[in-house]
Order: C-alpha cells, then sequence, then structure tokens
C-alpha cells in the first residue's frame, strides 16, 4: 500500500514537540515498513526552506537545547527515497522559490494533483 | 461467508477541545453497530480521550448538580463502543501513541486502551479496506 501524506496545518506545536508531528509519524511508519510520501500544502511549504532556525527559545533558567529543524527532517526523509512535494501555487504566495528550498524537493502545480494523487492507494490529510 | 470489514481511524484532538471529536464517534458508533472491526490510533492529545481520570462535575449555570448534569466523558463514550462493538460481533481496538503518553502523563487510560507506535498505526491502516485521518487544524 503507498500513502501519500498530505500536511496542512504547518508549525503545529513544533517548538514543543522539536517536529512536526505528521512529518514525524510519517518518518516512524517509513521506518516500520510503510510506504509514504509527503505534499506540503498551504503554509507547510516553508519546511522545505533553508534558511530557517528555530534555535534559542528560553523561559527564565530553562533553554531549548534541541529545537526543531523542518529543512533538516524533510531532508532526511529525501534522503531515505521519500518523495517530498510542495505545491506551487503556495510557494509563489508565500514568496518561496527555487534558491530557497533544500534539495530534491519536487514542486506540483495545483492542476497535477489528480494526477499524483490517482498514484497513491490512500491518502491522509492532515 | 461475507468479508468483514475493517476500518482504521487516526483521531488527534484533544476531548473538549473540537466537534470532531464528537464527529468522529458518530462514525466509530456506526462503524461498531454494524459489527465492523474498528481501529483507532490515538495521536497527540488524542491519547487524553480514554484517559481514565476524567471526572464530570456540577453546572450551576444549568443549575444541576453533577449527577444531574451527567456531564459528557469521552472515556464513557470509548467504554461505551467497545462494549457495543462486542455486542455486535465486531471489535474496537484502540491504540494510544505511547510517546504521545509519555509526553502527557495520560498513562491511566480505561481498561481495553493498548499503548503503541506508529507501526502499529501503519499495521492497522495497511490491513484495513479504508483509513480516516481526523486531524487537529
Amino acid at each position: 500500500m503507498r500513502v501519500l501524506q498530505i500536511i496542512t496545518s504547518a508549525y503545529r506545536a513544533t517548538m514543543e514537540e522539536q517536529d512536526d508531528t505528521v512529518v514525524w509519524l510519517t518518518q516512524a511508519m517509513r521506518g516500520a515498513g510503510g510506504e509514504l510520501d509527503l505534499l506540503l500544502t498551504g503554509d507547510s511549504v516553508n519546511y522545505a526552506v533553508a534558511a530557517q532556525d528555530a534555535a534559542g527559545l528560553s523561559f527564565g533558567d530553562w533553554r531549548q537545547t534541541q529545537p526543531p529543524s523542518l529543512p533538516r527532517d524533510i531532508a532526511a526523509l529525501i534522503a531515505k527515497k521519500a518523495e517530498v512535494y510542495l505545491l506551487d501555487e503556495d510557494c509563489q504566495e508565500l514568496g518561496v522559490s527555487g534558491p530557497d528550498l533544500i534539495p530534491g524537493v519536487l514542486p506540483i502545480a495545483r492542476g497535477d494533483l489528480p494526477e499524483l494523487l490517482d498514484r497513491y492507494d490512500q491518502v491522509w490529510r492532515w | 461467508m461475507a468479508k468483514t470489514t475493517t476500518l482504521t481511524f487516526a483521531l488527534m484532538d484533544a476531548p473538549f477541545e473540537s466537534a470532531r471529536t464528537t464527529t468522529a464517534m458518530r462514525l466509530l458508533d456506526i462503524a461498531t453497530r454494524r459489527g465492523y472491526e474498528v481501529n483507532v490510533f490515538a495521536y497527540e492529545g488524542a491519547v487524553m480521550l480514554p484517559f481514565a481520570l476524567q471526572k464530570g462535575h456540577l453546572n450551576l449555570a444549568h443549575g444541576n448538580d453533577a449527577e444531574q448534569e451527567n456531564h459528557p466523558l469521552p472515556k464513557d463514550w470509548i467504554d461505551a463502543l467497545i462494549r457495543q462493538a462486542e455486542a455486535h460481533g465486531g471489535h474496537l481496538r484502540w491504540v494510544n501513541c505511547g510517546l504521545c503518553v509519555d509526553e502527557r502523563g495520560a498513562g491511566e487510560a480505561i481498561e481495553g486502551i493498548k499503548t503503541g507506535t506508529p507501526a502499529d498505526f501503519w499495521q492497522m491502516a495497511s490491513t484495513s479496506d479504508n483509513t480516516l485521518v481526523i486531524p487537529t487544524q
């Protein structure tokens, strides 16, 4: 079974979780033998922007030592042969373009989504 | 003999936060009434849904004491659905994400709740007729 995970809610509790929970879930299920790819939509296309840094959170004498790094996690998925798609129109709307992105992500136009979705047995929209 | 329908649901919302939880329970109600094999993977805040220490309360605005108010508790809904599934010849298997349980101190779940991993979710989904994800938005 092949599954496409579509992320629509971006940066949901990423500081507390130290990652995106659906990206993490995708990594974990792939580790268990699952065949899952990722489509980033809306604000989540920003996960593929290389130049972001969430370091420095502190409250009182508490310091976050392991901040989330979404580009790192997306790159790790790509390194393990997952396909990671970005919705092109959402990239344009947010001013995200090729030079900003980590290598290996796959922009896809909205008009090409039906063909993409058709390649999967199930589509899970988060 | 007809093949039994098997469905998997992934839930994500914490209790008392969203009408999506009630909608999810309505779907589980229909599926268990039909005798389906039903799996639930509770992810993130949804691991609190079967938390055993949920407690009803009075409601002075309604003029009800705790008994009259009969406050809805998701743990009771889940318990009822587990029993309903069995009464109709099916099963409701509920797996809480273990790391999500640890994060929230949600270990005290009602009877019948298992703790597992995303591997359980994948196993349940890949052996089901279909899977519905109901995420936090």
